[in-house]
């Protein structure tokens, strides 16, 4: 087996706050191979935005190894990483807060080629902006337009064709359809999926959203308050959900047809714990309907049950 | 069926700037029956949050124009109502949950003082320490410890600020409850305790609902009738079983369940609609959908389609010309 891509071993991200250390990502490890989908899902403090910030050294980790390539880049120094950015890259998920409004279309676009001088004859930028425009499905009528004259989906396209542009490895994509319109969702899904045929991208697709996630991943990691509770492929976490939270995120899904309407709801009963100064254990038993005295105490590891199917659970001890 | 309680008739309305007119709602036609829970589907643009805020009488000030129409609610003219009638309509009557949590609490108050507000202003009668009580009641309704009554709305998470919403909009028992995408901010864990509270009060108290929402999961999940709306009118309008078992469809309608990843199917490609909703300061001619369909004919271009009716009982509408000549 070749070297993944990405991979990262222990990795640790903690926020001081007045109240305490807040465990943001607890030791998560995963690998992401070249052309390969890693989804990572949760609900909203689950750590998983950090974590992707994390993996590109947009934060700095508290602990663990983050390697590309089998290297650590944990030891690069700015240069080093400045130059490591044009392989590692990020598509963010506000497309309304993560355009520069004084710049325009092929400004913005162009922005990476001249922080990196990776060309610097003007004619030849241009061109290469006009060709990444194209690829993401702009006009070239919009070259000059700013911002704020276009609407979510464009302007995401513009924050994808960014993030392209100096032909990345991989691609950290922060919820980057959720706030888009259902049919611009399904256009800017389509672009992203045929852009990873054509060029091999490695995607790390941070989402909430469980029926976007299964479409695009190949592997998906489930977080809950900075844990990672549940690692399977994309396929087997959707037949075989093993860990309780992956259970009711599953059961929550509300599908477009009258299937579920009659069933009666497994309704878990309260809120997302406050991940500062946690106790170690799992973090979901104050919820868990299995909780036992084995899930409070240490902190679990993720274990594979079945080949490549990887869970966090004292019901799989 | 139970009888009507709103009735909108060939509404328009526009939001006027100096810049430019945009045609918000051009020719809306809707009903909601006592208890029922009505669907308005569409994205954004399509002038679903300037239906609740017409029906509510709270459009922009001299920018948000009501050109034409009628909207009768539980026999009340509304568009000739004073704002001193609506005062009194507002919270009571009908009330409305507004889409994010976050920004529609008043931060400076305790959530028990702003539930206290609606029964202060809607129940002279009451006496304070009845408000109390009532407070007490509501909160344990939406599953809310009364003991944290005195908290104030960020000591609180988002589903449990949305609880207080709801609470909000409740406490007088309106007849008709707007709620405009009233989970959209929220987890899906906490979605279906919120969803499951809202089937639960409204088989209580038999309030109607008018859910604005783009996710037809919830759709499929609560309501009894829905309506697709695009670029400012109703486009189709069925029963539940009309719209998710039914054969024919408008085509947007087609397009928005295409849209959506499907959880069963292993398609590798979407089926997104192609293109974007209209320039609502320039709507197309002919079919205002007609841009973006695949099925459009000669006829879509220039002439806007009738509302064809889909099945004998007349509960299926589509507002399009490929249903013309559809005889059952």
């Amino acid at each position: 087996m070749s070297t993944p891509l990405i991979e990262t071993r222990n990795l640790k991200k903690y926020f001081d706050t007045l109240e305490g250390k807040l465990h943001a990502v607890d030791n998560v490890s995963f690998i992401i191979n070249k052309g390969k989908t890693l989804g990572v899902v949760g609900e909203s403090g689950c750590g998983k935005s950090t974590l992707g910030r994390t993996v590109l050294r947009l934060l700095e980790p508290t602990d663990g190894e983050i390697l590309f390539r089998g290297e650590n880049i944990l030891g690069y120094g700015t240069t080093q990483m400045r130059n490591m950015r044009k392989k590692m890259q990020i598509i963010f998920q506000d497309p309304y807060s993560s355009l520069n409004p004084r710049l325009t279309v092929s400004e913005i676009i162009a922005e990476p080629i001249k922080v990196n001088k990776t060309i610097t004859d003007k004619i030849e930028m241009e061109n290469k902006v006009n060709e990444i425009m194209e690829v993401v499905g702009l006009s070239s009528r919009l070259v000059n337009a700013y911002p704020h004259e276009l609407d979510g989906g464009r302007r995401q396209r513009i924050g994808i064709a960014r993030a392209i542009i100096l032909e990345p490895e991989f691609i950290v994509c922060d919820e980057p359809v959720s706030a888009l319109d259902v049919s611009i969702q399904a256009q800017i899904l389509n672009l992203m999926m045929a852009l990873q045929d054509e060029k091999a991208f490695s995607y790390m697709f941070i989402t909430h959203d469980l029926s976007v996630v299964k479409h695009i991943s190949d592997e998906i990691l489930v977080m809950y308050i900075g844990q990672s509770i549940e690692k399977a492929t994309s396929e087997e976490l959707f037949k075989n959900p093993l860990h309780p939270y992956t259970q009711a995120l599953l059961d929550a899904i509300l599908e477009p047809n009258l299937s579920g309407r009659y069933k009666e709801k497994k309704v878990i009963k309260g809120e997302v714990t406050n991940p500062i100064n946690p106790t170690p254990g799992c973090r979901f038993a104050p919820r868990c309907p299995f909780v036992k005295d084995a899930c409070t105490g240490r902190d679990l590891e993720l274990k594979e049950i079945s080949p490549n199917h990887f869970v966090a659970c004292t019901l799989f001890d | 069926m139970a009888g009507k309680l709103l009735e909108i008739n060939n509404l328009n309305v526009t939001y006027e700037t100096d810049e430019a007119v945009v045609y918000a709602i051009n020719g809306l036609n809707l009903t909601i029956h006592k208890g029922e829970t009505l669907g308005l589907v569409g994205e954004t643009g399509a002038g679903k949050t300037t239906t609740a805020l017409s029906i509510m009488k709270l459009l922009p000030n001299k920018v948000g124009v009501i050109k034409d129409g009628e909207i009768i609610l539980d026999g009340i003219d509304i568009i000739n109502s004073a704002e001193q009638d609506m005062r009194k309509i507002r919270g009571n009557t009908v009330s409305m949950i507004f889409q994010d949590p976050m920004t529609s609490l008043n931060p400076i108050l305790t959530i028990g003082d702003q539930i206290a507000e609606v029964l202060e202003l809607h129940r002279k009668d009451m006496k304070r320490d009845e408000i109390s009580k009532r407070v007490d009641e509501i909160l344990k309704m939406v599953g809310l410890p009364p003991t944290r009554k005195n908290e104030y709305p960020h000591q609180f998470s988002g589903g449990m600020r949305q609880r207080v919403v709801i609470a909000m909009a409740l406490v007088c028992e309106p007849k008709l409850l707007l709620a405009d995408e009233p989970t959209t901010a929220l987890d899906v864990t906490i979605q279906t305790q919120v969803l499951e509270l809202m089937k639960g009060l409204k088989a209580k108290l038999n309030t109607a609902m008018l859910l604005i929402t783009h996710d037809l999961g919830v759709v499929a999940d609560i309501c009894d009738r829905v309506a697709i709306m695009y670029a400012g009118k109703i486009i189709e309008m069925g029963a539940i079983e009309d719209i998710f078992e039914g054969k024919e469809h408008h085509p947007y309608t087609e397009g928005l369940f295409g849209s959506i990843p499907d959880l069963k199917k292993e398609a590798r490609r979407l089926n997104p609609i192609e293109g974007l909703m209209p320039d609502p300061t320039n709507l197309p001619s002919g079919c205002h959908f007609h841009v973006r369909c695949k099925k459009c004919m000669d006829k879509c271009k220039l002439e806007e389609p009738v509302i064809n009716s889909i099945n004998l009982d007349n509960t299926h509408i589509i507002k399009c010309h490929l249903y013309n000549d559809i005889h059952r």
